[in-house]
């Protein structure tokens, strides 16, 4: 037992599933709290600020539908980030990942020789492969010779992003662009339809929901599901029952990153139909979908409301922006409060708070 | 023979070294001490004695000033003291060893000692307080170099730097938690000439501990606790071993276990000239060789830190041997991986069952398939079988009396006892052929100890070789066929349990080869 002020701190040894799921909409609520002192500040009331945004995004089918567009790839990054956080792999990567992704798609739209109906599947192959191998390095990286993982993923990101630039402005750069710094547009046969009246490529939302489903069976059902969960828990014991960490490792990240990759296949070819500025094509999804995943605790298939939320919030944003004048980047504020939030609620999961009696001896710092 | 239960109350003339009056202590969940009331007077060794989690600990550390009692009061040489931190107690005159030391290994012993001391110079503190270990360790036998590092020191010798840190800072109660856990038993024997002196000169020393033998051999008073209660103060002389294990448990203990003789068969796990490093990168085996028979369990004595870890490691597959054999059942598996060593029926019951042994987040019936969840039954091309991992962990968690809510009740939950009993039920019901059991019973209850060295037994019967390496030579006693000891990474000697005498294998302990040397193994 530890005394904080006024409040007495017990440890609780495995929180319940309610227990979760209210500290964590505690903390959302609490970070909306926040976020309106921020509409203060720009002298607005916060009040008809969040009523008003309420209307714009539910308002009508067309306007909701940019929360689903917003949350595809949210979807996908944030599923593979929870198979990688289970394993205990610190997948920062997910916007160099779903790049990567963007970059093969975007190389066998335009320049790969194929039949015209193997196109759109093959991009989506190539994707998954080019993000789940450009995720594969870290993993080796750390199981081979110990390099951390945060590091080496959040760096690659970078790699990637100049990657990209590198391409659209030197060799991938478009002959019919005039000049801008775009490849040329993809072909219809490589271009993802959209749900009449909005710009969900809806392939790639179904695609994330099914995949959502395969790794909540995977990690649930599977022997490398149960090897993922034992090496992420307690990796002395999977040393000790002879896990195979390069191979778990491996193919943690495969998948982890391939999922974001397929993000980006679907970005190019369901909304600019064009490889761009790195900046425009992902607008960070990689780096919320870390939050995505946490916000899930790990768990896929709760990994795709979270992503609804957090579509919600950029679709609220582009609301802010034209409805409210603020600036978009406001979305990164909120981003940010929930985060910071959700991590400094945590205390509340491996400690139950109660206000300490008067008169009670004080009971010592070292509680065990 | 029925001790008194209530020692006479200390004399007036003389106050009490050390009063602890009615102390409660509670933690969530439990009363760690429940009105505790004990007493040490000057000039006397007092033992605390009782099981894991009896509350020991818990009174000492209030007593040190590291927890604060919800209730109750200390009185020092007839003064109530209010001790709120290690801090205070040592200006009371208290000091204490702790079970693990707490020292700097880079620093020489007198750094260590003059850290934290008040009254050193601020320049060359270590200069000033050399002369005066050389003073202490000559007054109470306790030979120590001021000037040599902590790092190169054994255990024995670091105890030693302990308690002339603690007389150092003026300590006249010293209380010691699990001295001799650490020692060799012809340390032991040092320290407690050591003990005797200190008492000589009206020092008290509260001796924690839950080894009957020594706490009858050193202690003027013992006073038995049992789940936060004191069960007892009785005189070192009035009381005997049965009597103390029934005070300490609750009921009668049986000290023999029936044993039938040993009938080895062909030898199951072979050892051959092994060598391999520890963490550190220095020699931790140095041409170790052994084998272990079927039907038959070699016990491997030693104190800490000697090899047995890197051994244990090495037969497992969790560590590189750099050279030598191991054979099992007649196959060479050098170096082999764990799951491979695993699957040839080699069962590893670890040393840190917590860190090691199960996945604590994990549920009991997947801790249950570790090890085992790639084969069928419970898996199946790359599936899980949830029907079958769940009728073979009823099985096991009924066969193996291992008491938990659910199959789904994280393993973390479960009592020490049953995290073992689980540990076991898994390594043994794949029938394994040998069985390699490290420190398998430490901090156990005197219960679930008995339990987990029938399983031993029992293993033993079926024809399993079973490899057992404790720190705890009773155990070793209790159980062996033969016992091999380690010093320094070699084995010192290989007897037959009935012809070893104790004071045999504390000599190896200490180094003393026994001679023929290594007449087993190749």
């Amino acid at each position: 037992m530890r005394r904080l002020g006024p409040f007495v701190l017990e440890p609780r040894l495995s929180p319940s599933r309610a227990a979760v799921l209210g500290v964590s909409l505690g903390a959302v609520v609490f970070a909306l709290l926040l976020a309106a002192a921020v509409f203060y500040g720009y002298g607005r009331n916060p009040w008809q600020a969040y009523a008003q945004i309420g209307r714009g995004v539910f308002g009508s089918w067309p306007s909701f539908s940019e929360v689903l567009r917003r949350a595809i790839p949210l979807i996908l990054c944030g599923v593979g980030l929870t198979l990688a956080f289970r394993a205990q792999f610190w997948n920062i990567g997910a916007e160099g990942q779903l790049l990567a992704g963007a970059v093969a798609a975007t190389g066998v739209a335009l320049f790969l020789p194929v039949p015209e109906g193997w196109r759109l599947p093959l991009m989506f192959l190539c994707g998954f492969l080019a993000g789940g191998l450009w995720a594969v390095i870290p993993a080796l990286l750390r199981v081979k010779l110990a390099v951390n993982d945060v590091i080496s993923t959040l760096m690659l990101n970078y790699v990637m992003a100049y990657i990209v630039e590198w391409l659209v402005h030197g060799p991938w750069k478009g002959p019919t662009m005039r000049g801008f710094a775009y490849t040329d547009r993809f072909p219809l046969t490589a271009q993802l339809g959209w749900l009449p009246g909005t710009r969900v490529h809806w392939v790639t939302l179904a695609l994330g929901v099914v995949l959502a489903l395969g790794v909540a069976f995977l990690l649930a059902r599977t022997r490398l599901g149960y090897e993922i969960r034992v090496a992420g828990q307690n990796p002395e014991a999977a040393r000790y029952a002879g896990i195979n960490f390069t191979a778990v490792f491996a193919l943690v990240m495969l998948l982890s990153g391939g999922l974001a990759g397929l993000a980006g296949v679907g970005e190019v070819a369901g909304i600019h139909r064009m490889l761009r500025s790195p900046s425009h094509i992902s607008m960070g999804y990689g780096y919320t979908a870390i939050i995505v995943a946490w916000l899930a605790r790990g768990n896929p298939l709760v990994a795709v409301f979270t992503a609804l939320f957090f579509g919600l919030l950029f679709a609220a944003g582009d609301h802010m922006r034209i409805a409210l004048g603020l600036p978009f980047q406001i979305v990164g504020v909120f981003q940010g409060l929930i985060f910071f939030c959700l991590i400094g609620f945590e205390i509340l999961l491996s400690w139950r708070v109660g206000l300490a009696r008067k008169g009670r001896a004080w009971s010592g710092q070292i509680g065990s | 023979m029925v001790g008194r239960l209530h020692a006479p109350t200390p004399l007036p003339s003389r106050p009490a070294l050390v009063l602890l009056k009615d102390i409660t202590k509670r933690f969530p969940g439990v009363v760690a001490n429940d009105r505790v009331t004990f007493e040490l007077r000057p000039g006397e060794v007092h033992a605390l004695l009782g099981e894991n989690g009896a509350g020991k600990t818990t009174l000492m550390n209030i007593l040190y000033g590291l927890y604060r009692p919800d209730s109750g009061e200390i009185w020092v040489k007839g003064r109530r003291a209010d001790i709120r931190s290690p801090r205070d107690a040592i200006r009371w005159g208290i000091g204490m060893v702790h079970q693990h030391f707490k020292l700097v290994l880079p620093h020489t012993v007198a750094e260590n000692v003059a850290l934290g001391l008040a009254g050193t110079p601020f320049w060359a503190p270590a200069r000033a307080v050399a002369q005066k270990i050389r003073e202490l360790s000559q007054r109470y036998g306790l030979p120590v170099d001021p000037d040599r590092r902590v790092w190169e020191l054994s255990a024995g010798e670091q105890q030693r730097v302990e308690i002339l840190k603690a007389l150092i800072r003026g300590a006249e109660v010293l209380i010691l938690d699990e001295p001799t856990s650490v020692l060799t038993p012809q340390e032991a024997q040092e320290l407690f000439k050591v003990l005797s002196r200190m008492k000589e000169d009206g020092h008290g020393i509260i001796f924690i501990s839950h080894k009957l033998d020594e706490v009858l051999s050193v202690a003027d008073r013992i006073t038995v606790m049992r789940r936060g209660r004191v069960v007892g103060t009785v005189l070192a002389q009035e009381t005997n071993k049965t009597e103390l294990a029934r005070m300490m448990v609750g009921r009668e203990v049986v000290f023999r276990l029936t044993k039938s003789t040993c009938q080895p068969g062909e030898a199951a796990l072979r050892v051959q000239d092994l060598y391999a490093r520890n963490d550190r990168g220095l020699w931790a085996l140095k041409g170790v060789s052994f084998h272990v028979c079927r039907g038959e369990i070699l016990g491997i004595a030693g104190v800490a830190g000697n090899g047995q870890r890197e051994l244990v490691e090495v037969l497992t597959g969790l560590r590189r041997a750099e050279r030598g054999k191991i054979l099992l059942l007649g196959r060479e598996v050098t170096n082999r991986s764990p799951r491979l060593l695993s699957d040839l029926g080699c069962a590893h019951v670890p040393e840190e069952r917590i860190r090691m042994g199960i996945v604590p987040a994990l549920p009991v019936e997947e801790n249950l398939i570790l090890k085992r969840h790639h084969r069928p039954p419970f898996c199946w091309r790359g599936l899980l079988r949830p029907r079958a991992i769940r009728s073979f962990a009823h099985r096991a968690v009924e066969e193996y009396a291992i008491l938990t809510p659910s199959l789904r009740t994280p393993a973390k939950l479960l009592s020490g006892g049953n995290i073992q009993r689980l540990i076991l039920a898994r390594e043994l019901s794949g029938r394994p052929a040998v069985v390699i059991a490290a420190h398998p019973t430490y901090g156990l209850d005197v219960g679930a100890t008995e339990q987990i060295r029938q399983l031993l037994l029992r293993q033993r019967e079926e024809g399993a070789a079973v490899l057992l390496v404790s720190e705890d030579l009773e155990e070793i006693l209790e159980l062996s066929d033969r016992i091999a000891v380690m010093f320094r990474g070699e084995i010192m000697g290989i007897v037959s349990a009935g012809e070893a005498s104790l004071e045999e294998i504390g000599l190896m302990m200490a180094g003393e080869r026994r001679s023929p040397v290594r007449s087993e193994g190749t």
